[in-house]
């Protein structure tokens, strides 16, 4: 299974990064601790005015940075997109694969490799801390479960939302632009800056309908407890419906970019 | 069996002017120049053959091998290579090639060259047995033995070229497409290029086609020669015929070349019949 190989040799050449896999760690534990403290701030001014116990968000920043490598839309690898700006993509294009399929198994091997080196670890420490500021266990075995197979379509979700950005670099010269704008809005959009439930219910109403609200948002709620189990299956049907939709787009768009390729030099 | 006809490429590219005032105006109004990378060229190489194609930089060569391997689409012409249009069935296509970008590289960086050269064996689907055997003959043959542990990083790039090489003939392709495979490489890995791609010809009777700028390369593999200036194919000949060309049209611009010392003999002659065509 050549596609498998991709996936092998992607998720074994990115496990070589210890000392970046260890930065990461200290940052992300850091991070996490800062966010925590903000909004213990806000949450002692009114606790009832957070539609989230403190202790339910506690692990949600936790799961947030520990899965962080394997959800963020911006914990991309800007590679793809530099083959197709210095023409590297030349190669890719001279073996019997569809570009598509490998660009995407590559993209969730790196991904899968990083997060098996930095999420363990951030969780296991979070959850020695005292509660509510650790990371608590689920709210049920039914919802452990609906949490993995979740946060397995949450990641398909962002790495075909990346897809589509990777293709914008057969049309600029520079990528730096697309990247900025996807970066800092999807990050608002999918709750990385502040989770999605404690947005504005009218501005929640429209979130829940675009694609990023189905990366972190649907794993981590269920895992709460704040999507009850019994509404995982639709909530799942989104997260399937955005995998669907996104991957056809992406697919169909890079068919037709080949038509505009300019390999220079060389 | 490589037939393509009259296969023609325009480019489109944005221009200006140096100097800053120049530049505030192109953000207003942009001037395009069409450059005519390919125009009109036809040619066929039967199986087995191995052809030279020259000609002066920006002459057309790489473009021409990216439409021969399917990553670039002409804007006219047709082209048949073992019963496939390249750009239209790519993946059926590229099984039964296998391409060198001297420029570029197609191993990992990151890994040893043993794991880009297994994960070229799944993505062409080579049975082991055929593998196996292949990677002996190719070890021994380029001399890889010593560096296949190592991560491609640390080779240097005659080794790397070699490997290079071995990874584009994994699969057993019946066409070999070299760009520029002998770039910045010492005497001694060039040497060792060459005398490889002239037993893999003889022995599995590949077909090669081979672009380079160092005369040498053609005058040891080389018995036709496809001439390229400015998009047009302006030659295509056997190597004897070229330097007897090239040595009448370096006879009548003494003038303009240098010193015909017995060194660089074929770059002087194929530097004076490039002034001659204009190229």
């Amino acid at each position: 299974m050549k596609y498998w190989c991709f996936f092998k040799i992607r998720f074994t050449t990115s496990l070589q990064y210890r000392a970046a896999a260890l930065a990461g760690i200290v940052t992300q534990f850091a991070w996490g601790s800062l966010l925590i403290l903000l909004f213990r701030a806000f949450y002692e001014s009114n606790p009832a005015a957070f539609p989230l116990p403190f202790a339910s968000l506690t692990s949600y920043i936790w799961l947030q940075q520990a899965f962080l490598t394997l959800l963020a839309p911006w914990a991309y690898n800007t590679e793809i997109m530099d083959s197709i700006q210095n023409g590297t993509i030349a190669y890719e294009l001279c073996r019997p694969t569809d570009l598509y399929t490998m660009w995407f198994v590559k993209n969730t091997a790196e991904r899968c490799a990083k997060v098996c080196l930095r999420g363990l670890p951030i969780l296991i420490v979070a959850g020695f801390l005292p509660a509510p500021y650790g990371f608590s266990l689920p709210s049920g075995g039914i919802n452990f479960f609906l949490f993995i197979l979740s946060l397995l379509l949450g990641h398909m979700v962002v790495v075909a939302l990346n897809m589509l950005l990777f293709i914008t670099a057969f049309y600029t010269t520079s990528t730096q632009g697309s990247r900025i704008l996807f970066n800092n809005v999807a990050e608002f959009l999918f709750g990385g800056v502040v989770p999605l439930p404690f947005f504005p219910p009218a501005v929640l109403a429209v979130l829940n309908f675009l694609p990023f609200s189905a990366i972190q948002n649907t794993p981590f709620l269920l895992y709460t407890g704040y999507y009850p189990a019994g509404s995982a299956v639709k909530n799942m049907c989104i997260q399937i419906f955005w995998i669907v939709i996104l991957i056809t787009a992406g697919h169909r768009w890079l068919k037709k970019s080949f038509r505009k390729i300019t390999v220079m030099g060389g | 069996m490589i037939d393509a006809e009259h296969i023609s490429k325009t480019f489109k590219i944005a221009r200006r002017d140096a100097g800053f005032g120049k530049a505030v105006g192109a953000l207003f109004k942009r001037d395009y120049t069409y450059i005519h990378a390919l125009d009109d060229v036809s040619f066929s190489i039967p199986d087995g053959e191995i052809v030279g194609y020259i000609g002066p930089n920006g002459a057309g060569k790489s473009s021409t091998i990216k439409i021969l391997c399917g990553i670039l689409v002409p804007d006219s012409g047709t082209c048949l290579i073992n019963g496939h249009v390249p750009w239209k069935e790519r993946r059926e296509h590229v099984k039964k090639i296998g391409v060198v970008f001297g420029q570029r590289s197609q191993l990992w960086w990151d890994v040893p060259v043993a794991d880009s050269f297994e994960l070229l064996k799944e993505i062409y689907a080579v049975d082991y047995a055929a593998y196996k055997k292949n990677m002996q003959d190719l070890t021994e043959l380029l001399d890889l033995g010593d560096f296949l542990q190592l991560p491609v990083r640390s080779l240097s790039l005659g080794q790397r070229m070699r490997c290079e090489i071995a990874a584009a003939l994994l699969h057993n392709p019946d066409i070999l497409f070299l760009d520029e495979p002998t770039i910045g490489l010492d005497a001694v890995s060039k040497i060792a290029v060459r005398s490889f791609i002239k037993t893999l010809n003889k022995e599995r009777h590949t077909t090669v086609l081979l672009t380079t700028h160092d005369m040498n390369d053609i005058e040891a593999l080389a018995r036709r020669i496809i001439l390229i200036g400015k998009g047009h194919i302006l030659m295509d000949t056997t190597f004897p015929d070229f330097i007897s060309r090239a040595d009448a049209a370096f006879k009548q611009n003494k003038g303009c070349a240098a010193d015909r010392g017995d060194d660089n003999r074929l770059e002087t002659l194929t530097a004076s019949l490039y002034t001659e065509f204009g190229i």
